[in-house]
């Protein structure tokens, strides 16, 4: 399953991080809480009531909605929250971290904690609980998946769950180093490129995928001239695809006839 | 109801199918040719804009409905049309022979385009189109000697020869023409040993493998052809914008491209057709609503893709098959009368399985 959307919950985590902390004065762990559960429950609706009539359409229907459901959400967000930036208050915004000439902001450690903290969860997650397998089990194959047993609704529903939950946290790290609007989500295609730079399905992969992209981006910014750096991770994108069109850790096979 | 006897093979590849479909295609075209006569300047502008529209809804028909290859990034083609066509007509090219190089070199990109693009499949291959078009539109946006940048293009008015093509009934005609002759290359396209392989390549990459068909040939061609009526849409487009700028060519161009063609049916040119009036009117039934709506509500900027995307998602859910997809219910409904069943038009319902495994 492909979600285009993923950006725009992003989004939509972040605003609402933004809605319980700045306009209801909520304690900052409570709201950060309280986003996720609410974004959680937007995965479950959209699994609901848009990807749930779409079981047994072919992959092209299920993308261009999900697409649909992007530009619904922004417009959403844009008619709520408007169309200027807002910026989430943080309790470590501004803060440092130095170690002998080293200086890096809190913000940027938070960032790199809250991935790795993530990551390993999800790892963990996939390879030793029955959920996990009966989600990529789900994935692989869904006729399949409900001959053993599995209930796949059930587990699809979980899954927009989770990863609409996954998304609410990834805007909450990311709005203190940018600002949140309702464009915001665009960065959701650099993340599609960094997975399949990576590697699509595979977590490693996708960290991976990420550096390559950020580090490229980063370097391209510094020695090219201007306008260079925005394609960076578009072309970086394109010759992966011309060498290794499955990403670095693949993990496709060609089936057997 | 009609039963058409078949006697030859070659019926089945006939493009038209029987003696009513020539006389109703007949009078539309009798139709279109005197609109000019009827219509007020607003409304011919309005239709050539459909006609162009319908030309590059053709190109990715071409691509998305019958090849099955999704892409996200026919808006550069489209600006690689436009901008390549007022390049060479500010430079003193005739008309006809710069909107020629056009489509040459849209094509030309789009060959370029599938060597990356043949390796992959669904979602990969729409991620990767739509990283192409990023980069076309950061090319145009920096390659300020040919594209002046952001400060735009302006381009030049059309003329044939000392013919100014310039008051909209000459350009409604140029684009009718356009148009018609796209309509039947497309049909006899589709009719060729290469539209066919094209669709076999869509229902099963490892069915048409087997019968000898060349994977990477046909798709190679395919996105040639797409890319080739695309750039000719734009072309035309830059006349009628009249000033390009890099941004008209964005990703939303390319989605409102892909929400034309389903809407219009995927997997029929009619489709293209259908959705490119979808698409050309649904500005002003735009402009309507937002005089009904409460004015708070109606200025706000981001609300047109929104209404895209709500469109987009409810055509998908209840009507996967667009407008011509109804139409076809509707007239088996007709042509069957006491006798029709809902059954008839089920889908058929594939369940999804991973592309990690092929």
């Amino acid at each position: 399953m492909v979600n285009f959307a993923q950006g725009e919950f992003m989004m939509l985590g972040a605003f609402l991080a933004y809605t319980f902390v700045s306009v209801l004065d909520l304690n900052f762990a409570l709201s950060i809480i309280l986003a996720i559960l609410v974004m959680s429950a937007v995965g479950v609706l959209t699994d609901r009531l848009i990807i749930r009539p779409m079981i047994g359409e072919p992959h092209f229907s299920v993308l261009m909605i999900t697409i649909g459901l992007g530009f619904i959400l922004r417009a959403v967000a844009g008619i709520i929250w408007g169309n200027e930036p807002k910026s989430l208050e943080t309790p470590y915004a501004g803060k440092v971290f130095e170690y002998e000439s080293v200086v890096i902001g809190y913000e940027n450690i938070i960032i790199i904690l809250g991935t790795i903290v993530l990551c390993s969860a999800l790892a963990f997650f996939f390879k030793a609980t029955a959920l996990g397998k009966a989600m990529q089990a789900a994935s692989q194959n869904q006729l399949a998946a409900m001959y053993v047993g599995i209930s796949v609704k059930k587990i699809n529903s979980i899954t927009w769950a989770i990863s609409a939950g996954i998304a609410a946290v990834a805007g909450i790290l990311v709005a203190p180093v940018s600002l949140i609007d309702p464009q915001i989500g665009f960065i959701g295609i650099k993340a599609f490129a960094a997975a399949i730079v990576g590697g699509f399905g595979s977590l490693p992969g996708a960290i991976i995928g990420g550096l390559i992209i950020g580090i490229g981006e980063q370097y391209a910014g510094l020695y090219l001239p201007p306008g260079f750096s925005e394609v960076t991770a578009y072309a970086i994108l394109l010759s992966m695809l011309l060498v290794r069109p499955h990403g670095i850790l693949t993990s496709v096979q060609i089936k057997k006839m | 109801m009609r039963f058409i006897r078949k006697t030859s093979y070659y019926q089945d590849i006939q493009i038209f199918k029987h003696r009513g479909q020539i006389f109703w295609y007949a009078c539309l075209a009798i139709i279109l040719f005197s609109l000019p006569f009827f219509l007020s300047d607003f409304y011919l502008g309005e239709l050539a804009l459909v006609f162009i529209y319908a030309i590059a809804g053709i190109g990715l028909m071409l691509l998305t409905g019958y090849t099955g290859l999704v892409s996200l990034g026919h808006a550069a083609f489209l600006g690689i049309g436009a901008y390549t066509h007022s390049y060479f007509l500010s430079l003193g090219v005739p008309f006809v022979f710069s909107l020629s190089i056009s489509v040459f070199f849209s094509s030309f990109i789009g060959m370029l385009l599938a060597i990356p693009a043949l390796r992959v499949t669904g979602i990969y291959l729409a991620v990767a189109t739509l990283a192409f078009s990023i980069i076309v539109e950061q090319i145009l946006s920096h390659w300020v000697s040919v594209t002046g940048g952001y400060r735009g293009m302006l381009v030049p008015d059309p003329n044939i020869g000392s013919l100014s093509l310039k008051s909209h009934t000459a350009f409604y005609f140029v684009c009718l023409t356009f148009f018609s002759s796209s309509v039947l290359i497309g049909l006899n396209i589709l009719r060729s040993p290469v539209g066919r392989a094209m669709t076999a390549v869509r229902d099963s990459e490892i069915s048409a493998q087997s019968m000898g068909i060349n994977l990477a040939k046909t798709k190679t061609i395919a996105f040639a052809i797409s890319a080739g009526f695309t750039g000719l849409a734009g072309g035309l487009l830059a006349h009628k914008i009249g000033y390009l700028a890099p941004d008209s060519f964005n990703i939303l161009i390319s989605i409102q491209l892909l929400l034309m063609i389903v809407v219009g049916g995927l997997g029929s040119l009619h489709g293209a057709v259908y959705g490119a009036i979808f698409i050309g009117f649904l500005p002003q039934a735009l402009a309507l609503l937002r005089d009904i709506l409460p004015d708070k509500l109606a200025q706000i900027p981001g609300l047109e893709p929104g209404i895209f995307g709500l469109i987009l998602v409810l055509v998908l859910i209840y009507e996967p098959l667009g407008v011509y997809g109804r139409w076809l219910k509707i007239r088996s409904f007709f042509e069957e009368f006491p006798l029709y069943r809902r059954s008839t038009h089920k889908r058929q319902r594939t369940f999804l399985k991973t592309e990690r495994l092929r």
